[in-house]
C-alpha cells in the first residue's frame, strides 16, 4: 500500500508554482495513447492471414469474428466508465491513469500473446474486455482535473484531452502499419510483435502522463479569475453522482449527446462508401480514402474548436448549433448529391463531422455549469453509455435504410437520401431535448458539500483527505 | 535570482511536456493530411 501511495489524490496536489499548462499534456498522453481504438481496424485485414500469410486459410480468423473485438472494447469502455466513474473521481486522475496504462498495455500484451497461440478469446478478453476498461476509465480520468485548473475556460481545458482522443488514430495508424511492415516476412505477419510493442510505447506515454498530472491544491483559483456572472445555466453548487440520475437534466443531455452522436458515427462509418456510391465516376476510391482523412482531421479540429467556444457562447447554445446547422447540412447533403457538387458535398460533410466532435468535447464543460465540478468526472462516465448506444443506432440506421432502399428500386446515387433526413429528423428532437434543459433543481444539491466530501474521500481513498 | 531560475525551469518543461505530446501528433496530422490530399487529385 505504501508503495503506491504516490498514485493517492493527496500526493498529487500541485506546489506552489506548478504551471497548470503542464495539466493538458499529461491528458494529451493518455487520451492520444487510447484514441488508438479508432485506429484499430488496420489490424483486421492481416489477421485474417496469420495463418494463410499471402490469403486467408481455412483455419484463419473472419473479418466478422475480428469485428467483435472493438465491439467489445467500446461496450467495455461505456460499462466501465459508468462503473468506475466515482472512483476515478475519489481516488485521482494520477492512479486512474495508472490504472488506464496497466489495463490498455496489459490488453495488448494478452492479445499477442492471443495472437501468437492463434486464440481469439484471449484478444477478446486482451484488446477486447481489459483494453475496453482502460478506454472508459483513461477516457474520464483528467476530465474534471483539467476543469478544476481552467475554471475559466473549462470548454477549451477539456476540448484539447478529447481532441487528442480523435488524434490517437493519427499516430496510430501510420505507425502500426509501418511495425508490421517491419516485422513480417514471407512466412509471417507481424502482428504479434507489432502488439508488444505498442504496449510497451503506451505504457511509457501513459505513465509519464500518469506521473506529470496534478490537482489543484483546495480553493485554488487562477490568477486574475473572475467568476462568470449570475447565470441560471452555470451552478455554483454540486450533485453527487448518483443524485444527477435522478435529474431530468442528466437524461435531457444524454439524448442530446446520444442523438448528435447517432447522426455523425453512421456517416463517419459510411463516408467512403457513400461518397463513391453518390458520385459515381466523380471519387474514385483513392479520392475516397482522402475524404474519410479529410473528416478525421475535422472530427479532431472540431473537438477543439467547438468546446472552446462553448466558453464564450454557452454550452446550451453550442448545441442549438449543433442542432441547427446540423438539420441543414443534412436536408441540404441529398442537394448536392442531385446537382453533382461534390464541393458542398464535402463541406457539408466535413462541417457535420466537427460537430460531432464537438458534441463529446463540449458535454463535460456542459455537465460541470449543471452538476458542478465535484462529481463531474463521474457524471460524465454515467452518461458515455449515450455514446455506447449511438454506436448502435448510428451504423444501423445508415446501413440497413440504404439496403432497404437499394432493394426496392431507389438508384444507389439516391438510397442514402432517406437516412439523411432521418437524421436531420433526430437534431429536431436533439433540438427539443436541449430547449427542456433548465437550472437543476436545488433540492438536488448537495447540502454540505465540505462533509459529504469527507466521508467520500474516506470511503473512497481509506484515510481523510489531506492527512 | 531563485524565481527566475523557477521560471526557466517551468518554461523548460512546459516546452519538454508539449513537444512529447505534440510532436507525435503533429507526425500524425501530417501523414494524415498527405493522404487527404489524394482526394484533390
Amino acid at each position: 500500500m505504501g508503495l503506491l501511495s504516490f498514485l493517492d489524490r493527496e500526493h498529487t496536489v500541485a506546489g506552489p508554482g506548478y504551471n497548470r499548462w503542464l495539466v493538458p499534456p499529461a491528458a494529451l498522453c493518455v487520451h492520444l495513447c487510447i484514441g488508438q481504438a479508432y485506429a484499430y481496424s488496420v489490424f483486421n485485414l492481416p489477421m485474417t492471414k496469420l495463418i494463410g500469410i499471402t490469403q486467408s486459410a481455412p483455419d484463419d480468423w473472419k473479418l466478422t469474428e475480428l469485428g467483435w473485438i472493438f465491439s467489445i472494447a467500446i461496450f467495455f469502455l461505456g460499462v466501465s466508465s459508468a462503473i468506475f466513474g466515482r472512483w476515478v473521481e475519489e481516488g485521482g486522475p494520477r492512479k486512474a491513469m495508472f490504472a488506464a496504462a496497466l489495463c490498455w498495455a496489459g490488453g495488448f500484451f494478452i492479445s499477442a500473446i492471443g495472437v501468437q497461440v492463434h486464440n481469439l478469446w484471449l484478444i477478446y478478453l486482451g484488446y477486447g474486455v481489459l483494453g475496453g476498461i482502460a478506454l472508459g476509465i483513461g477516457y474520464i480520468s483528467p476530465v474534471s482535473t483539467l476543469i478544476k485548473w481552467f475554471p475559466d475556460r473549462p470548454g477549451m481545458a477539456t476540448g484539447m484531452a478529447i481532441m487528442g482522443f480523435g488524434g490517437g488514430a493519427f499516430i496510430a495508424s501510420p505507425l502500426s502499419v509501418w511495425l508490421m511492415s517491419k516485422f513480417s516476412s514471407p512466412t509471417h505477419i507481424g502482428v504479434m510483435e507489432t502488439f508488444v510493442v505498442l504496449g510497451v510505447v503506451y505504457l511509457f506515454f501513459m505513465m509519464v502522463g500518469s506521473a506529470l498530472v496534478r490537482v489543484p491544491a483546495p480553493g485554488w483559483k487562477p490568477e486574475g479569475f473572475v467568476p462568470p456572472r449570475e447565470n441560471k445555466l452555470i451552478t455554483k453548487n454540486d450533485v453527487y453522482v448518483y443524485d444527477a440520475l435522478k435529474t431530468p437534466q442528466f437524461w435531457l443531455i444524454w439524448w442530446v449527446l446520444c442523438l448528435n452522436v447517432t447522426a455523425g458515427i453512421g456517416v463517419l462509418g459510411q463516408a467512403s462508401a457513400m461518397s463513391q456510391e453518390m458520385f459515381p465516376g466523380h471519387i474514385t476510391p483513392v479520392a475516397a480514402a482522402g475524404f474519410v482523412g479529410l473528416m478525421s482531421l475535422f472530427n479532431m479540429g472540431g473537438r477543439f474548436v467547438w468546446a472552446s467556444t462553448s466558453d464564450y457562447i454557452g454550452r446550451r447554445n453550442t448545441y442549438f448549433v449543433f442542432m441547427v446547422l446540423g438539420f441543414i447540412l443534412y436536408c441540404t447533403v441529398p442537394y448536392t448529391g442531385s446537382i453533382g457538387s461534390v464541393v458542398g458535398f464535402v463541406c457539408c460533410f466535413l462541417v457535420i463531422i466537427s460537430m460531432y466532435g464537438g458534441g463529446f468535447s463540449t458535454v463535460p464543460a456542459y455537465l460541470k455549469d449543471m452538476f458542478g465540478t465535484r462529481y463531474v468526472g463521474a457524471i460524465h462516465g454515467l452518461l458515455l453509455t449515450a455514446w455506447s448506444m449511438a454506436g448502435i443506432f448510428g451504423p444501423v440506421l445508415v446501413n440497413y435504410i440504404r439496403e432497404y432502399n437499394v432493394t426496392h428500386g431507389v438508384p444507389k446515387a439516391q438510397a442514402y437520401n432517406t437516412t439523411m433526413y432521418i437524421m436531420a429528423g433526430l437534431l429536431v428532437i436533439g433540438f427539443i431535448c436541449n430547449l427542456l434543459v433548465k437550472a437543476v433543481d436545488a433540492r438536488f444539491h448537495m447540502k454540505d458539500n465540505e462533509t459529504e466530501r469527507a466521508a467520500a474521500d474516506v470511503a473512497a481513498v481509506g484515510k481523510p483527505a489531506g492527512a | 535570482m531563485q524565481s527566475a531560475q523557477q521560471n526557466g525551469s517551468s518554461t523548460l518543461k512546459l516546452i519538454l511536456a508539449w513537444g512529447f505530446v505534440g510532436i507525435p501528433l503533429l507526425w500524425g496530422v501530417l501523414q494524415t493530411l498527405s493522404n487527404a490530399m489524394k482526394l484533390f487529385q
